[in-house]
């Protein structure tokens, strides 16, 4: 029999509702284009096989439409009659972007029975009805329907779809003479091979090809660039500083050294495991077990594609606990974003940006189908809103993974084979680590389409399961992702000590096309690097096949400290390990800053703030996030102690999320975090020290012992090389180092992403506040002694541990008021570390009910949610509110947002055991629980500043970011 | 006593393995997690064990529709030793995507010999992936899994949840012949709109058995609510001593096959 390409078209049945369709309409009407009436879709499968009519039914009826909420045509479907004007469209994949659902549906017509498979396709077809313009379609295709970097839409009824046949590849060995060019001739070529590399560092390239006496391959030098790109290497935290501080000079010989992991050294906890060093930071657990936890960043592929890049960010993640050791098993996901603000007109979001809602709702969708789809629970997070990220969102993705004690570290040998597992190697991410290192402008859409990458969650999951069973074979010594970067530094980090050489044309590609070059520096995603003893190669090969994973030997490690790179036995490259992982120049960066004194800040005087702190819930940074919480799945794998939404209604906002990874250990896991980036305008110093303080709050409040926190650092910053941005990078630097001191608590792993800045096409620059991310993670021994932030009973009294000083600048009232003055929070490291170890011993012995943390919005935006969490009222009285002389007004007693507060709850029996263990700390009984569903709080001139029921506060705060 | 052995089936994209295997060790069973392609391989394997399971996950990523590759692999390659299996008494259980799976094949509600034709699990109405906790009132006295009566509260995540039916009489039939496992409803035990009922399930159904009451398949996740710090407000409950809600749903099967093997 002849294959024959046939097509079909799945729609919803009438009586049934098209959800895609549905989606797609209402985000239609949200780009600003009413003429839509509606949006019918279908799904278009292109089979092309050896089965007839008959068969061709079949395939419809069984496999392809569901009998009972579906219909299916063979052929193309009926043009809708009616008044309406339909514009038809359909979008592809681009040729050579990969199509799960296809891979699926080719497994399932072998199960069928079916012989020959040429091909299948996907594809969506729409079906717009209503009189709309050119324009308005336009704008419905790149802002709702297809994303240019990797689909194709194709127009009108008849269109035929775009060929998926890639052109073969024909050998070509390209040389890149570099010995004799001079500065304009370096630079050029930097440019044109998207190398971004400075002068200085072509120049010492072109050292070593004059020193070695021969021109680079270009191979050569994109490995060269990808290993020395901002991405992989962090050259400007590792540079050395001349820094200037009020001017006062100081000088770092490598500014991360000196300060993030400067505490580190100096703490030298004996549980730290691997810090710094492998993908992700290892703590100890218990006696067999320990823990490893990541954040990464993949703010530029979000911008351009949210939900591929949010996908693959936290795909990537997750292969950074897979890769640590000899690999984590993933046992929860965070999630960190800072998006423009969605309530932004549509003209006025700079061209070359999508809208901040369709970021955030891209970017949500995509972590939640990947991290679902994984089956790793994702259990923290946080959002932050600021104008300034309208170009360059941030998503922060994290990874926690459970490993072995005996498994937590590598050992690659000489003669071991380089193996590389999962997914096959395609065009995609090709450049991905130079350009996200790179600036962003209006038009990166257009050039860096290839950067972005393609994400299949199932890809990742098989190797995953496979991973883990070979790994407690023991059938491997080295394992390391491909993550940015792709084969290029996996091998050539793997292999920095020892040596490698790599066949590429053993490399399975997911279609034909590819240059030696691309396929070394391609960065497709859900693929791993391994190290195996060539006599363990039949075994491992055996557990990779039985699950349907893919594992090609592609070389071997050797001994000769070089990185050789055939294709079809013709040597393409070779370099030195030594060049490549050392050859990098050294710099040297200047940075500048100049505390400015604190701005007075003044609020209107009041009688009442019910309508401040009504707004405040309702401010988008405060405001419930259950509509994006709820769509990831936060207990999957049964270690769900503390979820993000807990209380009589499952809706109150945890401080910190617990998870219990072992099923026979009651000891636990808790997982915070940190970040102020309104205040890092102000002072950057005190926002480092107020994110570790709040990261670290978090942990306490739900119970997590105060001797065993470890820290994470992401610092996401605009461009380093003006000494202003750089200097504000140094201050927070040095608060981590600080901060870290004061809790006992060390950096185990870090991250930075720079040059988050945006050129609009009017040259304007956007550049993202200074933002610094703290992650935290911490041990409970018993997590049934762990505690939520919810009211728990009437009579119960409500204390506040710590002080509460005159520090509006940076604070959400100020930000409610357009006030940009005020001092930002301090910190009293002594007071701050010894409030903690109370009050984590306090609730460790059982003498709280609930706790919570005083942060954005206060102590009125605190006690609203401790109240409706529990569906509580309190009565409360400011007069006991614990103070600083300079902290007078009302409004500053509400809203202020000092550090190192805590908001306690205590039952009157255990009232003299806890006010014991406080003594001495600044604390103060401030209210009581009552049955009546109010909060109601007395100024400290016994004035009801604050008089509202329940219902009205969490209305205000759950709704603005309730999105349909 | 009878050795009571489980099998939970791995696939591709399958990932609530671990804590079924664990939930159903906790109810006394010896549970295995054995991959689809060895079952395959060798479909005699099933005749080792009394209770298979179908875990949650995204098999095969949901591609087509959820649960869709998987029956449609299981169709075509365990007709046979599923059908010897349920036909010697055992039992199987479906959670979630495995309910989904047992729809597809149309071993659930199982009027049309291993097909599906009148029921399906399609998008929540709301068009999201969902995790939030939900009351269940049992609607069958015949199921082996479920105590007549106890209302349970478990965990839902799921994006393709609603149970629709192709027609009125279809619909009525699970209805009146005791098909209905679980409905969706408050915490009084009243049926009432999202997020009560949190996908649109029609008449709030949100697990189905058959005719023998020896097949379940539901959306909720038992195992997810086999230790009382999972509940949703553990910290504020006055007693956290009983069995869970999800241990029921183990432990009765379990029992049954004591009783019966």
């Amino acid at each position: 029999m002849t294959v024959k390409l046939w097509r079909f078209e799945v729609s919803s049945k009438p009586g049934f509702q098209d959800v895609h369709g549905r989606a797609v309409l209402a985000d239609i009407h949200e780009c600003g284009v009413s003429s839509v009436q509606e949006v019918m879709t279908a799904k278009v499968y292109l089979i092309e096989a050896d089965f007839d009519e008959d068969f061709a039914r079949r395939v419809g009826e069984e496999l392809l439409c569901d009998p009972v909420c579906q219909e299916f045509v063979i052929g193309r479907g009926p043009i809708p009659a009616g008044p309406l004007p339909p514009v038809i469209l359909e979008v592809h994949l681009k040729s050579g972007v990969t199509d799960p659902v296809a891979e699926s549906v080719c497994l399932a017509l072998r199960d069928m029975g079916v012989q020959t498979i040429a091909h299948v396709r996907t594809a969506r077809k729409y079906i717009l009805l209503g009189s709309l313009t050119d324009e308005d379609r336009d704008l419905i295709i790149r802002r709702v329907l297809a994303n240019d970097c990797i689909e194709e839409v194709i127009m009108g009824a008849d269109a035929e779809p775009p060929s998926p046949h890639t052109r073969p590849y024909e050998f070509k060995l390209i040389e890149l003479p570099i010995r004799d060019l001079d500065d304009d001739g370096l630079l050029m070529l930097s440019r044109q091979r998207d190398l971004f590399l400075n002068l200085k560092e072509m120049q010492t390239i072109q050292d070593y090809y004059r020193r070695i006496g021969r021109e680079p391959t270009d191979v050569e030098l994109e490995t060269i660039a990808q290993t020395w790109s901002e991405h992989c290497v962090h050259k400007t935290l590792r540079s050395s500083v001349e820094f200037e501080h009020d001017g006062q000079l100081f000088h770092f010989n490598n500014l991360l050294k000196e300060t993030v992991f400067k505490a580190t050294e100096e703490l030298d906890k004996p549980w730290c495991i691997s810090v710094f060093s492998d993908n992700a930071g290892v703590i100890e657990f218990d006696e067999d077990s320990a823990v490893c936890f990541k954040v990464e960043t993949h703010n530029h592929p979000s911008a351009l594609d949210p939900y591929g890049g949010a996908a693959t960010g936290i795909g990537g993640v997750i292969r950074d606990s897979m890769g640590t050791g000899l690999g984590a098993r993933p046992i929860a996901n965070t999630d960190i974003f800072c998006f423009g603000v969605p309530a932004i007109p549509h003209e006025k979001v700079p061209k070359g940006v999508l809208h901040p809602r369709r970021i955030l709702k891209g970017v949500v969708a995509g972590v939640r189908d990947y991290g679902n789809r994984m089956g790793i629970p994702t259990v923290n997070g946080a959002v932050y809103f600021d104008h300034r990220y309208i170009a360059n969102p941030l998503v922060f993705c994290g990874n926690v993974g459970l490993i072995p004690r005996d498994k937590c570290f590598k050992n690659p040998q000489t003669g071991q084979l380089i193996l590389v597992v999962g997914g096959r190697t395609g065009r995609d991410g090709i450049h991905g680590a130079t350009f996200s290192s790179g600036q962003m402008t209006h038009k990166h859409e257009e050039i860096f389409s290839h950067a972005v990458q393609i994400g299949n969650a199932i890809t990742e999951k098989k190797m995953l399961d496979t991973l883990l069973q070979a790994r407690d074979a023991g059938l491997y010594e080295a394992i390391t992702d491909c993550g940015a970067g792709g084969l290029s530094s996996a091998v050539g980090e793997m292999g920095a000590s020892l040596g490698a050489e790599v066949d590429l044309e053993k490399v399975p590609l997911k279609y034909s096309g590819l240059s030696y070059t691309e396929i070394w520096i391609s960065e497709a995603q859900e693929r791993m690097v391994i190290a195996v003893k060539p006599e363990n190669l039949e075994a491992i090969m055996k557990i990779f096949a039985a699950e349907d994973v893919e594992a090609t030997a592609i070389g071997r490690f050797t001994d000769d400290k070089k990185l050789t790179l055939r294709y079809n036995g013709i040597q393409v490259g070779r370099l030195e390990m030594d060049f490549l992982h050392e050859g990098i120049c050294k710099y040297s960066r200047k940075a500048v800053w100049q505390t400015s004194p604190a701005a007075q800040v003044s609020f209107p005087p009041k009688d009442s703030y019910n309508d401040d702190l009504l707004a405040l819930l309702s401010s988008y940074n405060i405001a419930s996030k259950e509509w994006i919480i709820r769509q990831y799945d936060h207990e999957v794998q049964g270690g769900s102690v503390g979820k993000p939404l807990m209380g009589a209604a499952n809706d109150g906002p945890s401080d910190a999320a617990v998870i219990q990874p072992k099923f026979n250990s009651n000891r636990g896991l808790v997982i915070g975090c940190g970040m102020n980036p309104c205040y890092g305008d102000l002072d950057p110093y005190r926002m480092a020290l107020s994110s570790i303080d709040e990261a670290v709050r978090n942990l306490i409040c739900t119970g997590a012992r105060w001797d065993r926190i470890a820290l994470l650092d992401n610092f996401c910053w605009g461009d380093c090389s003006r000494p202003q941005t750089f200097g504000s990078l140094v201050r927070a630097a040095q608060g981590c180092y600080d901060g870290a001191m004061i809790f006992d608590a060390p950096f185990i792993s870090g991250k930075d992403s720079l040059n988050n800045e945006f050129v609009c096409e009017d040259g304007q620059y956007i550049i993202i506040p200074p933002t610094l991310l703290i992650s935290a993670i911490g041990i409970v021994e018993d997590i049934h002694k762990c505690i939520t932030m919810d009211l728990k009973e009437p009579g119960n009294l409500l204390f506040i541990v710590g002080l509460t000083r005159n520090e509006m600048g940076g604070s959400h009232l100020s930000r409610l008021y357009g006030q940009t003055g005020g001092t930002v929070p301090i910190l009293n490291g002594p007071a701050a570390a010894e409030t903690a170890r109370r009050l984590s011993d306090a609730i460790a012995e059982g003498l709280v009910r609930s706790c919570h943390d005083c942060s954005e919005g206060g102590v009125a935006v605190a006690l609203a949610e401790m109240a409706f969490a529990g569906g509580l009222g309190l009565e409360v009285d400011l007069q006991g509110l614990p103070v600083s002389d300079d902290c007078l007004s009302t409004e500053q007693h509400l809203f202020s947002e000092s550090n190192s507060r805590y908001l306690v709850e205590v039952s009157p029996d255990t009232y003299h055991a806890f006010a014991t263990r406080m003594l001495d700390l600044p604390f103060g009984q401030i209210g009581e629980v009552i049955e009546q569903p109010r909060l109601r709080i007395r100024d400290c001139r016994h004035r009801l500043a604050v008089d509202i029921d329940l219902d009205t506060l969490k209305a205000a705060w759950r709704k603005p970011l309730a999105f349909s | 006593m009878t050795n009571v052995r489980a099998i939970i089936l791995r696939a591709a994209g399958i990932n609530c393995d671990l804590e079924t295997q664990y939930a159903l060790e906790l109810a006394g069973a010896e549970a295995q997690r054995i991959h689809i392609n060895q079952v395959i391989k060798k479909p005699s394997l099933l005749e080792d064990y009394q209770l298979l399971v179908l875990p949650g996950g995204f098999s095969y990523g949901d591609d087509v529709a959820a649960g869709k590759i998987l029956a449609n692999q299981i169709l075509h390659h365990l007709r046979d030793a599923i059908t010897a299996f349920i036909e010697s008494g055992k039992l199987i259980l479906g959670i979630c995507n495995g309910f989904q799976v047992l729809i597809k094949t149309g071993l659930l509600p199982g009027f049309s010999g291993g097909r599906q034709t009148s029921f399906t699990l399609t998008d929540n109405d709301s068009g999201r992936f969902e995790d939030r906790w939900v009351y269940l009132q049992p609607g069958t006295e015949r199921c082996v899994f479920l105590e007549p009566g106890r209302r349970i509260y478990l965990p839902i995540a799921h994006g393709e949840g609603k149970l629709a039916a192709k027609d009125e009489d279809s619909l009525n039939k699970v209805r009146q012949e005791g098909y209905v496992a679980f409905r969706y409803v408050d915490a009084h035990g009243n049926p009432g709109p999202f997020p009560i009922n949190p996908n649109g399930s029609m008449d709030s159904i949100a697990a189905l058995t058959d005719s023998t009451g020896r097949i379940l398949g539901l959306m909720p996740h038992p195992e997810r609510f086999v230790r009382w710090t999972q509940h949703p407000h553990w910290t504020r409950l006055k007693r956290t001593d009983g069995r869970t809600d999800g241990m029921m749903i183990f432990d009765n099967a379990v029992r049954y096959i004591r009783e019966h093997f």
